[in-house]
């Protein structure tokens, strides 16, 4: 695995993205999900919901990485907030 | 009763994804925090090479050459390539012709085309160049950055409009002679057969066309570097052939990690955004 390079925080990274499809998967199996429609202008599966998130978030960390000097924490922060809002509204 | 052993049909392919796409992109993560020396000498330098990356001119200058050549390239292929495919016949002896003539640019590797086009607009001995030239156009893609771009489109679009029409085509062969009948009862015009019979119809093979030349074009590397080479100066160096120059001419494999997963999301998103408004145009439309 030294081929792959891994460093502590990429571990991380990916075991939570791991982490959270079993979890996704999970809740799909215990309860199926429904499409519906929230404030997002398209009818969403939590699936759905789920990839917008992780795609809204990695786009607000590009953004506040070429915007700001700021500690990158900041940009954590307003993915988890970004995130919660589309999973149970969008 | 469910039976989820079907699921176990779908391991191959997981595996191979695994193998071929999944375990690359998280190399390529885990190299874009690090300085790399070699394997056992590197430095890790949190999400620096992505500030850098994104700070950078000539990423910036070749992302926005990026997005206008694929908009350029999705807005001419895709009418001519429609246009093309209600021109051949459906039936006939004439069909199978028009359609290997259609798939011949397809078969051609992308080096070869980018050095048949070489030749082909060189303002001295080539079909095209000369041509312009002799009716007193000037005309240098070499010397000209409006003339590279524009050789480089008409090279792109004739390569790449085969695949649009040929997919349209399959799609217009799948209509029912019934649907034409009924729109001519109705007295429809040309416009009004294309408009509310046709497209409809026609919109998942688009789709795939579409998708397939977004992706395609946001990618372009071979043609432009046999080309133009990226040039004059840098006015036809796009986003993979800059990335090239880090990996494997600087060797720099840090920031060109960094590049490749911003380039990877750039893509992934401009397909998703044009994947998911086309499939909701779909259902609006139903």
């Amino acid at each position: 695995m030294a081929w792959m390079a891994w460093t502590w925080p990429t571990a991380a990274f990916f075991a939570s993205i791991v982490l959270a499809l079993t979890a996704m998967t999970l809740a799909e199996m215990r309860w199926p999900t429904a499409e519906r429609q929230g404030w997002l202008p398209l009818s969403t599966t939590r699936g759905d919901r789920f990839f917008i998130s992780l795609l809204g978030s990695a786009f607000i960390h590009v953004l506040w990485l070429a915007a700001t000097d700021l500690p990158v924490a900041g940009a954590g922060l307003l993915s988890l907030g970004y995130a919660a809002v589309v999973m149970t509204r969008g | 009763m469910r039976n989820d052993k079907a699921w176990l049909a779908v391991l191959p392919v997981v595996i191979v994804v695994a193998f071929t796409a999944i375990v690359p992109l998280m190399t390529v993560v885990n190299y874009s925090v690090q300085d790399i020396f070699d394997v056992d000498t590197r430095i890790f330098v949190g999400l620096d090479w992505y500030r850098e990356t994104l700070r950078d001119p000539r990423f910036i200058d070749a992302l926005l050459r990026q997005v206008l050549f694929s908009g350029l390239v999705l807005a001419i292929e895709v009418p001519l390539g429609i246009w093309i495919a209600r021109a051949v016949p459906r039936e006939g002896p004439a069909t199978a012709a028009f359609l290997i003539v259609l798939a011949i640019p397809l078969l051609i590797p992308w080096n070869v085309v980018g050095t048949i086009w070489q030749i082909f607009a060189r303002p001295d001995i080539g079909l095209l160049g000369a041509a312009v030239t002799a009716i007193g156009l000037s005309y240098n893609y070499t010397g000209s950055a409006l003339d590279a771009w524009i050789t480089l489109l008409l090279m792109d679009v004739w390569h790449w409009t085969s695949l649009v029409a040929l997919l349209a085509f399959a799609g217009l062969a799948s209509i029912p002679r019934a649907c034409y009948q009924a729109a001519e009862l109705d007295g429809a015009n040309a416009w009004q057969v294309f408009r509310y019979v046709e497209l409809p119809r026609l919109r998942a093979v688009l789709t795939i066309a579409v998708m397939l030349r977004l992706m395609d074009s946001l990618m372009i590397y071979t043609e432009p570097f046999v080309l133009t080479g990226g040039g004059p100066g840098n006015s036809t160096t796009f986003l993979s052939q800059y990335l090239t120059t880090m990996a494997v001419g600087q060797f720099d494999l840090g920031p060109a990690a960094a590049f490749s997963v911003l380039y990877f999301l750039l893509i992934l998103l401009l397909c998703w955004l044009f994947y998911t408004s086309v499939m909701k145009g779909g259902a609006d439309d139903r």
